[in-house]
């Protein structure tokens, strides 16, 4: 191990300094490092790919990159079993619905990075009818990483950039460790468009206004 | 015999793992590292797929000089003598119309004393989460203002601040430029006829047409 | 060879077959059919009532077997109709294709159903149910495909707007001279890219019920009907997908089961669907090419050939056109056949995926793919999306050296003169990688039990179902565009075209290592052009960032790794297209997947899907 972060020296306590010699069987360290350490260095991904994106995903886990270095090898079907969404491509209206799903199905702790310009803001398809502008309208992104696609090294990147983000985090103020239930996600609706519940009050103010205009106007032709 | 398939095909997987250390043992005490040794790994004539693994982030794969990651903007060199930093864009508008997401913003400059319209921008904004980085407004560029950048390392942890880069974030001089694609660079100078931007070549010809046949402008 | 100007390539394509037909048509039905005789269109426009009788007659007696494409084009403003194209070939001679269309009116759009012709017209005429709507009559399962039930209106038609809607055409006014940045959300009321009727809110709102989607599939059947003396088994319905690690990205198959064995397969698709061609409609001609690159997005540079071509063919109605340059066409054919090599060693390792044998062969079929890949980006710019083609050439000529040039922290540099490069790669690695992967998995009684006579698909029913690609000349109909209908330089290449005859996976799988070795045949004999044609020209005439492209209709069609892809183009004589169609094989090959998985277990589904190969970029498009 020659990068500094990844054997027991990433670990310990740089206000506790350990001559060199024990530097490599050694660490003092706090309760937030080594849960944090332990969590960054063993992240398992939800086996889930959308789009292009994905198929760099797969390059970047087969031989050449190796994901294995990163402690990520063991990428996980089910929800239930990962930590960490790669969404990895572009996000339909369609496909929404299974995603907020999976999203509430996986464990905290929990992870999402938004993979490409799709997943972070809808990307050079943004404009269709059927695209949604950034997964982050929907579930909340950790780590987002441009590029159309991004190649595996710029992927990699992006995975030692939620590293640090996790290394930053306290088991004091992580949303998972308080008490009660987290809450659930409401799921969207395929109705004549995708429908978020949590906008129900919105739409329902959007009619009301069109209709209230529509009464002091003349009745406009509805379209077919 | 049956299974002898099966055996067969794990032959190979045995071939594969074998590899690994009979390739380490090419680099013994040279080192697997060196840039020598990567370049045997990873080039065409690596003997096998042993030691193919890039051991991202203490070596990465220097990109191609061709590589597309998000356009930025060329501009004069800081130090350069006559107009540090000006930008090469003249903002004729060609890359937002051809741009296919139609992810570039240009506000074109006028001039404040006669509100004529002059050849550079006021504004320049590329919005990130629409690039699709095909590099078609680099290729069509009339002015090698706009450039496809070779930094792919931009993982951030908020999208609504930092995605849509202005001109300030776009801008880079064009000693980077030369120094990312030195080819490309010297192909383009060959075609303008100098170092420098289009536009000042032709002042400096002119200029020197005017002051008389003397000499080329000598090239930086 | 040093010379051989590509013009003399039209000489190859047998003359147009549509004044022949119309006089054989014309007899029997002599009201019936006329010639489109509009300004660059071309083929036969036939009544609707005798639609279904004409299609009878063109495949029974004039042997038009083989229904590749078959797409909808609304004419808002241009006779105000619907159009349905359907694009026929003879899957045993070859030779371009029949054209022949039929008019609908925009309001109450009824077509009759072709599909009890061709059955290959299932999905496509869903599609153009749910994108344009058209309705037809005899179609079993008309529902829409690639959106969901209850979706307000047809997307493709040409007054049909999106939330995020601008402008008709690209470019936008507002991106200069006064582009004043903002994000598409910001304009919206919502905040979102949604818009809804009217008067609609979510109360008293009902969405449509799940459940009419698994309605028709046999549940409800009394189990007493289903009592088998034996064994006792239960019917029940599976959802594979849309997130299932062996679905190939975002697919769903509805399954019904009777105990394991499978009794009705439904694809569920559209998880997928990014308005493609939506948008290809608004954007530019040169701006669809970077567009292409994301549907097949493991072959994007053969997807690039095969626009590159469709537009081409509109070019070349007008006057000042000049063909790609000798070069250009040596560098097309070296990237779709590298391509092809990519997509296949893809293909075969993600089929052992789907086996069971999780990633290791995958890994093994996949790594001599990161040196093409490296030969790709140095040359194109990108690994995935090249962006490579363009009209009347390529982009750049090949570099003389597959260089890295050192910017980051670490970066390594590797060096090597691209023509070095190539040699190697193509007359030691890949033959040494297909050798492997040969050695490594076909003779493995493994793979045998599982792919032998699984998925059986006879050559009539491939040709019905309109399949295409490995797919069906793995079901021993020997069917190559690259020889049936040839293009670019193909005709002075040197191949075989693979086939297999028993239709079933562990030939197509076999077919796809056929396929590999000749395609290493053909960039073999390509080395010695690339040497003789260095310096040439890459592209002919002068490059324009928006060319005008004369009026008429093009179908450009290429042999992908994954079958024929097609582009239906429409210009209008403008700079943007009015109609962009794309016949993806991936999606066509669907059709099949219901027929090839009945009687099987559940286990081989995956397995059967993996053999098709599919990419959901081009299915959902």
């Amino acid at each position: 191990m020659t990068h500094d972060d990844r054997g027991l020296k990433g670990l310990n306590n740089p206000d506790y300094p350990i001559p060199e010699e024990l530097q490599s069987t050694i660490a003092v360290t706090s309760l937030d490092r080594i849960y944090n350490w332990t969590r960054a260095k063993s992240m398992w991904p939800l086996l889930f790919g959308l789009a292009c994106c994905a198929i760099e995903m797969i390059a970047t886990a087969a031989s050449r990159y190796d994901l294995s270095r990163f402690g990520m090898e063991v990428m996980r079907a089910s929800p239930r079993q990962a930590d960490l969404l790669i969404v990895s491509g572009t996000v339909t209206k369609k496909m929404i619905v299974p995603i907020v799903r999976i999203y509430n199905q996986m464990p905290e702790p929990k992870y999402v990075l938004a993979m490409g310009a799709c997943a972070s803001g809808g990307g050079p398809f943004k404009e269709g009818y059927n695209v949604v502008s950034g997964i982050d309208t929907f579930i909340p992104v950790d780590v987002y990483v441009p590029g159309c696609p991004p190649t595996p090294q710029a992927l990699m990147h992006g995975f030692l950039t939620l590293q640090k983000k996790i290394e930053s985090q306290s088991l004091r103020t992580v949303p998972w460790y308080r008490s009660g239930e987290s809450e659930a996600i409401p799921v969207p609706i395929l109705g004549p468009d995708i429908i978020d519940p949590r906008q129900a009050d919105l739409i329902r103010r959007h009619a009301e206004q069109a209709a209230a205009s529509r009464d002091t106007t003349t009745p406009a032709p509805t379209e077919a | 015999m049956y299974g002898l398939g099966v055996l067969k095909g794990m032959g190979v997987t045995l071939k594969h793992f074998m590899d690994t250390y009979i390739e380490d043992i090419q680099f013994l005490g040279k080192g697997k590292k060196t840039d020598a040794a990567f370049q045997i790994r990873q080039g065409s004539r690596a003997r096998s797929l042993g030691l193919f693994t890039v051991e991202y982030p203490e070596e990465k794969i220097a990109v191609p000089e061709r590589f597309r990651f998000i356009p930025f903007l060329v501009t004069n060199n800081l130090d350069d003598e006559e107009n540090p930093g000006k930008d090469w864009c003249t903002s004729c508008g060609i890359c937002p119309k051809v741009c296919p997401p139609q992810c570039i913003w240009i506000v074109r400059g006028t001039d404040p004393e006669t509100g004529r319209p002059k050849p550079e921008p006021e504004e320049f904004h590329i919005d990130i989460d629409l690039c699709m980085n095909c590099g078609l407004c680099a290729e069509f560029c009339p002015f090698d203002a706009i450039k496809m950048d070779h930094d792919y390392e931009l993982a951030s942890y908020d999208r609504s601040g930092h995605h849509i880069f202005d001109k300030q974030r776009l801008s880079k001089e064009f000693r980077y430029w030369r120094s990312i694609a030195p080819t490309i660079s010297a192909e383009e100078a060959e075609a303008r006829g100098g170092w420098e931007h289009k536009d000042t070549l032709k002042e400096k010809a002119k200029a020197a047409r005017a002051a008389k046949p003397t000499q080329e402008s000598a090239e930086s | 060879m040093a010379e051989k100007p590509v013009a003399e390539q039209a000489g190859v394509a047998a003359p147009d077959p549509v004044a022949e037909i119309l006089a054989a048509l014309s007899e029997q039905y002599p009201d019936a059919v006329q010639a489109d005789t509009r300004k660059g269109y071309s083929g036969i426009v036939v009544r609707p009532e005798k639609l279904v009788e004409v299609a009878t007659a063109l495949r029974d007696q004039l042997g038009y077997d083989y229904l590749s494409s078959a797409t909808a084009v609304d004419y808002l403003g241009k006779g105000d109709h619907l159009e349905m194209v359907y694009h026929v070939y003879r899957i045993r001679q070859g030779g371009p294709a029949l054209v022949f269309k039929a008019l609908t009116p925009r309001v109450s759009a009824t077509l009759p159903s072709l599909i009890s012709v061709w059955p290959g017209a299932d999905l496509q005429e869903r599609e153009a149910y749910d994108l344009m709507g058209i309705r037809f009559e005899g179609h079993p399962n008309l529902k829409r495909i690639l959106l969901w039930e209850g979706f307000n209106g047809h997307p493709l038609r040409k007054d049909w707007k999106e939330a995020y809607y601008e402008q008709d055409q690209k470019p936008f006014d507002s991106r200069w001279p006064g582009g004043k940045v903002h994000r598409a959300e910001e304009n919206n009321p919502y905040g979102r890219n949604v818009s809804y009727p009217d008067d609609f809110t979510l109360e008293g709102y009902t969405p449509p019920d799940e459940n009419s989607i698994y309605a028709g599939l046999g549940m409800g059947v009394s189990m007493q009907e289903l009592a088998s003396p034996g064994l006792e088994t239960e019917r029940l319905i599976v959802n594979l997908g849309p997130h299932h690690p062996s679905t190939h990205g975002v697919f769903r198959m509805i399954v019904t089961l009777n105990g394991e064995t499978i009794e009705s397969l439904e694809p569920v698709m559209g998880y997928l669907h990014r308005n493609h061609e939506k948008i290809g409609e608004r954007n530019t001609f040169i701006q669809n090419m970077p567009f292409t690159d994301r549907l097949d997005y493991i072959s994007s540079m053969s997807n690039n050939f095969g626009y590159a071509m469709a537009v081409e063919k509109l070019l070349a109605l007008g006057a000042r056109y000049q063909p790609p340059p000798y070069r250009a066409e040596v560098i097309r054919v070296l990237m779709a056949e590298f391509t092809r090599v990519v997509n296949h060693l893809w293909a075969i390792g993600f089929l052992l995926n789907d086996l069971g044998a999780f990633f290791t062969p995958a890994l093994y079929a996949i790594g001599e793919r990161e040196l093409i890949l490296d030969f790709f980006e140095a040359t194109a710019g990108s690994r995935l999306m090249c962006n490579y083609m363009r009209f009347g050439g390529v982009f750049k000529d090949l570099p003389e050296r597959i260089q890295g040039i050192p910017l980051l922290t670490n970066d390594r540099v590797r060096n090597e003169p691209t023509m070095d490069f190539l040699d190697s790669l193509i007359n030691e690695r890949l033959p040494r990688a297909v050798d492997e992967l040969d050695r490594y998995l076909t003779k493995s009684e493994i793979m045998i039990t599982r792919c032998e006579g699984v998925g059986v698909l006879p050559p009539e029913m491939a040709i019905a179902y309109s399949t295409a690609g490995p797919v069906l000349r793995a079901s021993g109909v020997p069917y190559d565009i690259r020889r049936s209908d040839p293009y670019s330089i193909y005709p002075e290449l040197d191949f075989d075209v693979a086939v297999r005859y028993n239709g079933d996976i562990y030939d197509r799988y076999l077919i796809r290592l056929d396929e590999i070795r000749q395609s290493i045949r053909i960039l073999k004999q390509l080395l010695p052009r690339l040497r003789e044609t260095e310096g040439q020209p890459i592209i002919s005439g002068t490059k324009a960032y928006s060319p005008r492209v004369p009026e008429g209709e093009a179908y450009g069609r290429v042999e992908n790794p994954k079958g024929e892809l097609g582009f239906y183009v429409i210009s209008d004589g403008g700079q943007n297209a009015w109609r962009y169609h794309v016949r993806a094989p991936s999606y066509i090959n669907l059709t099949a997947l219901s027929e090839m998985c009945k009687g099987h277990k559940i286990a081989d589904v995956v397995a059967v899907l993996g053999s098709i190969d599919i990419v959901l970029g081009e299915t959902d498009r």
